[in-house]
């Protein structure tokens, strides 16, 4: 028959190249608007000579020390929970997983409510947020390799549907223990996710967590593709599934409790993200891992720079993205199978 | 190539089989029949390596399957499992790439080679013009040779095929089974083992198969198909009378009694 010449192909791999650089251009040019854009607006012009260190000392302060911080989180959030999303989905073999699956959000949010309770100083309650996230997972992977159950994916699922709730239990009761003038704010502001104090001394410690965490991701990414069939055909493929399991999940959740650390909690990002990358790219985790990143850094760069000009206040971003993020997955599914199977 | 050697399998303390032993040469096509829950498919895990044996040994190329790593046994030998949907739309080519997994190093991609591989499988079996086609959306006979193509992309010395032809309608049922004759016919030449469990007599006489006969956890019988399948041994392992027959083109049907006899249901 061998009809299968290169055009049939190409329905959609051929494309993925130019597309992925299409959306980098795109998003270089959503990050030069957000910059622009403020209480104190900028010409494009302005902003250019600023980010060159020309033109007035003014722009120059609020380009530099102002919005190029704010930019750059919300870049790094975005994509870091995008990729961390896409691992999730592919390595549960379901499309509605989202990073939160195994508690990093639930432990995070301890951590940081903890820090915030204690009145740790705020790299301290970074760092509480961090440590609280990464130990959730450790947790729950130590208690499902416990658990001899049949099946390993639902058994680690349902650990951190557990370990998540006891998290939420006890952030609840420090909830209930804070000073309702000081700390309650901050720890329901810090639970809705914000970048509205971030500076570049969070920034940096996050940077390099997340990349040390895609680049695991993106070495073994066919053997993630492989996984996303299941346990008993990845190892009669020749994969090592428990162990390959493994550094993926301590790579997604590396990333996630970073940008959680740095932003609070976050959602929807990473379970929308990766489907509309999907429709774009299709499943293959080569693609879908960069072209994830750069769809969720331009996502959450609009959301954030909304949150941050729609009104007086800043809109905590947890709101925002529920609020757009909860018709959309409803879109989603009305549209059909289109996307997952 | 394998040999299965006092075989106990099951899973924990539960023993589905026991003092199971089989053996494969080169170019051996092997049919396993028995009715449902007698323990193919966990024999099936158990030779694999994926669920570790209760007792007894499996060697695989000389080696016993305990020593090997996963990327070793996926070298020697080639898993088709029954047509399932996967989670994500891949292509039908990705599908079949992902067979020359176990040539890769861990943070390797499939390269030119791979692809001209993962093709040359897919035209081997006719399927060549499904490479670019949504493999969550095929038909499950389509669906059951590119997995059969994974296999033969994997380029294992044996092949397992759990159930090939289950839960296909008649039409597509004959066309895996003609792909897996001309396979077998291929292999007889060839180095090419194939071990596949069937529920239907028939095929393997169409495949002119070695078959054991399992019942209950215990292989019955063991040997050519017109030695193994009689009527009184289907009769035995499947509880109702079997009358084995030929007919006018020479090919062997099995034939169960359909009269409302004693056996109830």
């Amino acid at each position: 028959m061998g009809r299968g010449t290169s055009a049939e192909l190409s329905r959609r791999p051929a494309l993925s190249l130019p597309l992925t650089a299409a959306l980098a251009l795109l998003l270089a040019a959503l990050a030069f608007g957000a910059v622009m854009i403020g209480p104190y607006g900028l010409s494009p012009g302005e902003t250019l000579a600023a980010l060159l260190g020309r033109g007035e000392v003014q722009a120059q302060i609020v380009v530099w020390n102002i919005r190029l911080q704010r930019v750059g989180a919300a870049l790094l959030v975005g994509a870091a929970l995008a990729s961390a999303g896409a691992t999730y989905q592919a390595l549960f073999r379901n499309p509605l997983v989202s990073p939160d699956i195994l508690g990093v959000s639930a432990g995070a949010g301890l951590g940081a409510v903890a820090g915030i309770f204690l009145s740790l100083p705020v790299a301290a309650i970074q760092a509480a947020a961090f440590a609280g996230g990464m130990a959730a997972v450790g947790v729950v992977t130590l208690v499902a390799a416990l658990v001899r159950g049949a099946d390993r994916t639902l058994t680690l699922v349902l650990i951190g549907v557990v370990i998540g709730a006891l998290a939420g239990a006890a952030t609840s009761l420090l909830k209930v223990l804070a000073d309702p003038y000081d700390q309650l704010p901050a720890i329901t502001f810090w639970l809705l996710g914000s970048l509205s104090s971030v500076t570049s001394a969070d920034i940096r410690p996050a940077l390099p967590m997340v990349l040390a965490g895609l680049v695991p991701l993106a070495a073994l990414r066919w053997r993630i593709n492989v996984l996303s069939l299941g346990d008993d055909e990845a190892r009669a493929l020749g994969v090592e599934a428990g162990r390959t399991r493994f550094v993926v999940i301590a790579a997604a959740t590396l990333i996630t409790a970073s940008v959680t650390a740095l932003a609070g909690v976050v959602g929807w990002v990473g379970l929308i993200i990766p489907h509309i990358a999907r429709m774009l790219v299709g499943p293959g985790f080569g693609r879908l891992l960069p072209v994830s990143a750069l769809i969720g850094a331009g996502y959450l760069l609009v959301v954030d720079t909304l949150a941050r000009t729609l009104a007086q206040i800043e809109v905590p971003l947890g709101v925002l993205t529920a609020v757009i993020g909860a018709p959309f997955f409803v879109w989603l599914l009305a549209r059909g199978r289109r996307g997952w199977s | 190539m394998l040999t299965a050697e006092r075989l106990d399998i099951g899973y924990g303390a539960r023993a589905v089989g026991r003092g199971l032993s089989l053996s494969v040469g080169p170019g051996d096509i092997l049919c396993l029949l028995g009715p449902n829950g007698c323990g193919k498919t966990t024999l099936f895990r158990t030779l694999l390596g994926l669920l570790p044996p209760l007792g007894g040994t499996v060697m695989l190329g000389g080696i016993p399957l305990t020593a090997q790593r996963r990327a070793e046994i996926a070298r020697r030998v080639a898993y088709v499992p029954q047509a399932h949907a996967p989670p994500f739309p891949y292509d039908a080519f990705e599908v079949v790439l992902m067979g020359r997994t176990a040539r890769l190093g861990p943070f390797g991609q499939p390269g030119a080679a791979d692809r001209a591989a993962a093709h040359a499988a897919m035209e081997r079996l006719g399927i060549a013009e499904l490479a670019s086609r949504d493999y969550s959306r095929l038909s499950g006979g389509q669906r059951q040779l590119v997995l059969i193509a994974r296999a033969l992309a994997q380029e294992a010395p044996l092949i397992v095929m759990d159930e090939p032809t289950a839960s296909l309608d008649f039409g597509n049922q004959a066309q895996v089974l003609a792909q897996i004759a001309a396979l077998a016919r291929g292999a007889k030449g060839s180095d090419q083992s194939v071990i596949l469990s069937t529920h239907d007599p028939d095929q393997a006489f169409a495949l002119g198969a070695r078959v054991a006969l399992m019942t209950d956890g215990r292989i019955d019988a063991q040997g050519p198909a017109s030695d193994v399948l009689t009527g009184a041994a289907l009769s035995r392992v499947y509880g109702l009378p079997v009358s084995v027959e030929t007919t006018e083109t020479g090919r062997k049907v099995c034939l169960p009694a359909l009269g409302a006899g004693g056996q109830g249901g």
